[in-house]
């Protein structure tokens, strides 16, 4: 578990360090929230298409965010239906922000992405499909900065 | 025609906890049918939840949410008898709006 979170904040780092060259004017703006944003707040859809974790990362402006303990990830250890795993992310940050859970085997890893509005809890409960055992991740931006959960369900039959 | 999201929502302690259950297939479009075609792709694609028409959640969602999908989420300041509302667009370009009344 500590390889696999160390793998992914190293790796979460050389994306941002290659975004930060890549995206340009662009993509930094749009990190910093400075673009225009559509009718309905969030991320950018092409983040949808991403295949992994890292690419999800990658693509929302090369985050990497430090595990936290002020995130509790309620997932199952195994779910027999890979159709409707439950899923219950709740922070303990004086204002989240954002609450996004991905999957990081799916075909495409970002499953959800939260605005919250202020006065609303950092609390969302949720149902996703898994098509294998897979790491959860919780992705939570609270008082501007981006953290994380992570926890991984064995999926006995796959639901993509 | 879609089908009405099945919505509750009560205060406890100036808190209402809202529980919903929206009717939608959310086809990934990697399914295959009985004959082996593909199924296409057919979801929820953005979710608004208001209150007394101030925006309290706002989702967007990808291929990988569950059939009827279900959520369940908090805010301060609702009271009894006001109103809220949850609207959502999927990938097709259809929209809906349900309103409940919180108890």
């Amino acid at each position: 578990m500590q390889e696999i979170d160390r793998s992914t904040i190293d790796s979460g780092r050389r994306h941002a360090l290659r975004a930060g060259v890549g995206l340009g004017l662009f993509g930094i703006l749009a990190t910093l929230g400075l673009l225009p944003k559509s009718a309905w707040a969030g991320v950018d859809r092409k983040v949808f298409e991403a295949k992994s974790l890292n690419e999800a990362f990658k693509a929302m402006g090369g985050l990497a965010p430090a595990d936290s303990n002020l995130i509790n990830l309620d997932v199952p250890e195994t779910a027999e239906n890979g159709a409707m795993v439950p899923v219950i992310v709740e922070c303990k940050f004086p204002r989240t922000e954002q609450i996004a859970i991905l999957v990081d085997k799916n075909p495409t890893a970002l499953v959800e992405n939260w605005t919250i509005a202020e006065g609303t809890e950092g609390y969302i409960s949720t149902r996703i499909k898994m098509a294998q055992t897979s790491t959860v991740i919780a992705l939570v931006k609270a008082d501007g900065k981006f953290y994380k959960a992570v926890k991984e369900v064995k999926v006995t039959a796959g639901g993509c | 025609m879609s089908i009405p999201t099945k919505m509750r929502a009560s205060v406890t302690n100036g808190v209402t906890e809202v529980r919903a259950l929206m009717q939608h297939e959310m086809e990934t479009g990697r399914r295959k049918d009985e004959s082996g075609n593909l199924v296409p792709a057919w979801y929820i694609t953005d979710l608004k939840v208001q209150h007394n028409g101030r925006t309290v959640l706002e989702g967007q969602f990808g291929t990988s949410v569950s059939k009827n999908p279900f959520l369940v989420f908090r805010f301060k300041g609702g009271k009894a008898g006001d109103k809220l509302s949850l609207a959502w667009a999927d990938n097709r370009g259809e929209k809906r709006s349900d309103e409940v009344i919180i108890g």
